[in-house]
């Protein structure tokens, strides 16, 4: 196990890269486009592959966190602050550099936000609402977990979707890039944006955020805390008993996969330009919640392969109109015939299980 | 003693002269109308080996779980080391080195023995989110001694040979010694052990009764709830009959035997039954 996690890490990036060669080779980059998003999305399913599989809490309310962390950072570098210019906020977010003032078409003059400072904004932002959030409902359990997070993201919903500060039924647009690297000489700037030049740059900037979050995760999960995690998970008892303070580990690894569903939320908001309150809806989150189930609860690589291979697919729109119900019956599937994920069935396994009606 | 390394806890560090390992005052427990536990009070001194007996339903489990914060005491004051520690949350009194075994055994699924037993060393290591999350060198160096420490003690309990098997496929006497080592595992002052030898045959019972007595040598106070009379008369120091919640009895093991009190309780009385 602690020799084959760098080595499996190592796959991983070999894999990115052979990908992009066989999009050069086939003429077919634009898939690019879609692995990109993809793996903005695995930042959240791996975050939440660690919350559910390992903590055994569930959390139907994902899709608010991604929201709360794209919207913010979004609103941040687009709403113009020149008439509120003076009072506390923005002198004090204009003392810390954190202001980009231009002007706009028509010469007025246009005070936001910087995307580097939004999207610290944003993420904690959205750390702190998971940490209010969390501290009473964490002490539910199962169905009323699930529940009450429900709750909390129809909440989400509901706000984005009736206030004209994040745009109502439209989102927000033009959203800018944000630039991680200023262009030095002949270089283009590292930026994270859907400009058609930087595509490979975001292919191999988006697989590189997902592959540094895993590798964390995967450290995170084999430490003593991840011990105290799994250990909560089986016997809440049993662990406070061994000293673990089973609500202090809970809470955290709340705040700790919320951080990742909103860094994922920031980072593709930023880059497709735009968000809207669909990405808010409680079906994300339930897609979200199959997507880990598919992967098989506690394997967090199972979770990283079908959660981005699924979001892939369903990218390409190769699940047309049905996407919504599609991601419906692959939860029922796997509840009933691989509650261990879809990577643990063998083929024959899988006849039987059908045959027999669930339950191998 | 050849196996204890720094297991060995000194059992008077800190303790204020005077001050018992663990002491109860008039300890009530009402669930509703049924008075679980009635007015019961006991000392345990350090470095003995106390024992709890009592017919079924006579409160021994619910005293266990007052004692080890599982539930709250209806009215009295339960001190540790001359600290109160009724009221506390169970992971805090686990922290002032209290650790406990479960009378239905409560082992981790889907982690090894040895993992199991890692999980006990929580309060002797530091570790958390970010040095586990980076894989910092002082959490990498802590890691060792927390699987050399476990090792150890599944050495200890004669099960190093499954320390790699899940812990929830072992045998009986095998998950129980797990659950025991995980208990050791956080080095406590105090050990309270709920009926360490059931489901346990006469051999394994002797087995259990050697590894008590050499966990009181390591410095180790014990506090055990048992059936098992062998067992308890053999190694006990002290015992604390328990009847319908209260305490009948509370004495060396000689006079609990010759106890007419407890032989009534526990064999009936031609008389009492007529009566």
């Amino acid at each position: 196990m602690k020799k084959r996690k760098p080595l499996a890490l190592a796959a991983l990036c070999l894999l990115v890269v052979c990908i992009h060669l066989v999009t050069i080779l086939t003429g077919s980059q634009f898939y690019l486009t879609q692995l990109t998003m993809a793996a903005y999305y695995g930042l959240v399913i791996i975050g939440l592959g660690t919350l559910m599989g390992y903590a055994g809490q569930i959390s139907l309310g994902h899709a608010g966190f991604f929201a709360i962390g794209g919207y913010l950072s979004a609103s941040l570098t687009t709403r113009n602050l020149a008439s509120l210019q003076g009072t506390w906020p923005v002198k004090g977010l204009d003392s810390l550099h954190m202001l980009k003032i231009a002007q706009d078409l028509s010469g007025e003059q246009l005070i936001t936000v910087a995307p580097w400072a939004a999207c610290c904004c944003a993420v904690a932002a959205a750390a702190l609402i998971a940490l209010v959030i969390g501290i009473p409902v964490l002490k539910l359990k199962g169905h009323y977990l699930a529940m009450a997070t429900l709750g909390f993201g129809t909440i989400i919903y509901r706000i984005l979707l009736a206030s004209p500060y994040f745009g109502e039924a439209d989102g927000i647009s033009e959203v800018p890039g944000f630039t991680l690297l200023p262009a030095m000489g002949t270089f283009h700037p590292i930026m994270v944006s859907g400009a058609a030049n930087l595509r490979v740059a975001n292919y191999y900037l988006a697989w590189g955020v997902l592959i540094l979050g895993m590798g964390l995760l995967l450290n995170l999960i084999g430490s003593r805390v991840g011990r105290a995690l799994r250990s909560l998970h089986s016997s809440e008892e049993a662990a406070e008993a061994a000293g673990i303070d089973t609500s202090r580990f809970k809470l955290h690894v709340f705040v700790l996969s919320a951080v990742y569903a909103a860094i994922g939320g920031v980072l593709l908001t930023h880059f497709n330009g735009g968000i809207g309150p669909s990405e808010a809806s409680v079906m994300k989150s339930v897609r979200y919640v199959a997507l880990v189930a598919v992967g098989g609860m506690t394997n967090l690589w199972g979770t990283l392969i079908m959660g981005v291979g699924l979001t892939f697919l369903s990218l390409r729109g190769v699940f047309g109109t049905f996407d919504d119900a599609v991601f419906g019956m692959i939860l029922i599937f796997v509840m009933l015939f691989a509650p261990d994920g879809i990577l643990s069935l063998r083929l024959q396994q899988l006849r039987k299980a059908i045959f027999s009606g669930g339950r191998p | 003693m050849s196996t204890g390394r720094e297991i060995v806890v000194g059992n008077t560090g800190g303790v204020v002269a005077g001050d018992a390992m663990l002491e109860l005052q008039s300890v009530h427990k009402r669930f509703g109308g049924l008075h679980a536990v009635n007015d019961v009070s006991f000392r345990v001194e350090p470095g003995c080996i106390k024992a709890v007996i009592g017919p079924n339903g006579a409160g021994k489990t619910t005293l266990f779980n007052l004692i080890a914060g599982n539930l709250p005491v209806s009215t009295g004051t339960i001190h540790f080391q001359g600290q109160e520690i009724q009221g506390k949350k169970p992971y805090q009194i686990a922290q002032f080195g209290l650790a406990r075994t479960f009378q239905n055994i409560k082992l981790f699924h889907g982690m090894t023995a040895l993992e199991c037993v890692m999980v006990g060393r929580h309060v002797q290591s530091r570790a958390g989110f970010f040095s586990g999350m980076f894989s910092l060198p002082s959490a990498w160096k802590e890691e060792r001694a927390i699987r050399a420490a476990s090792m150890e003690l599944l050495e200890l309990m004669q099960i190093a040979d499954y320390a790699d098997v899940e812990a929830t496929s072992l045998a009986f006497g095998q998950q129980r010694a797990v659950e025991m080592a995980r208990a050791l595992a956080a080095e406590p002052k105090l050990l309270l052990l709920d009926e360490p030898a059931a489901g346990l045959n006469i051999y394994e019972t002797a087995e259990v009764a050697r590894l008590i007595c050499r966990i009181r040598d390591m410095g180790i106070t014990v506090l055990l709830v048992e059936h098992d009379m062998s067992l308890v008369m053999d190694i006990s120091d002290e015992i604390v009959v328990l009847s319908f919640g209260k305490k009948l009895a509370e004495d060396a093991p000689l006079n609990i035997q010759n106890n007419a009190e407890v032989i009534k309780i526990y064999l009936g009385e031609d008389d009492a039954i007529t009566a």
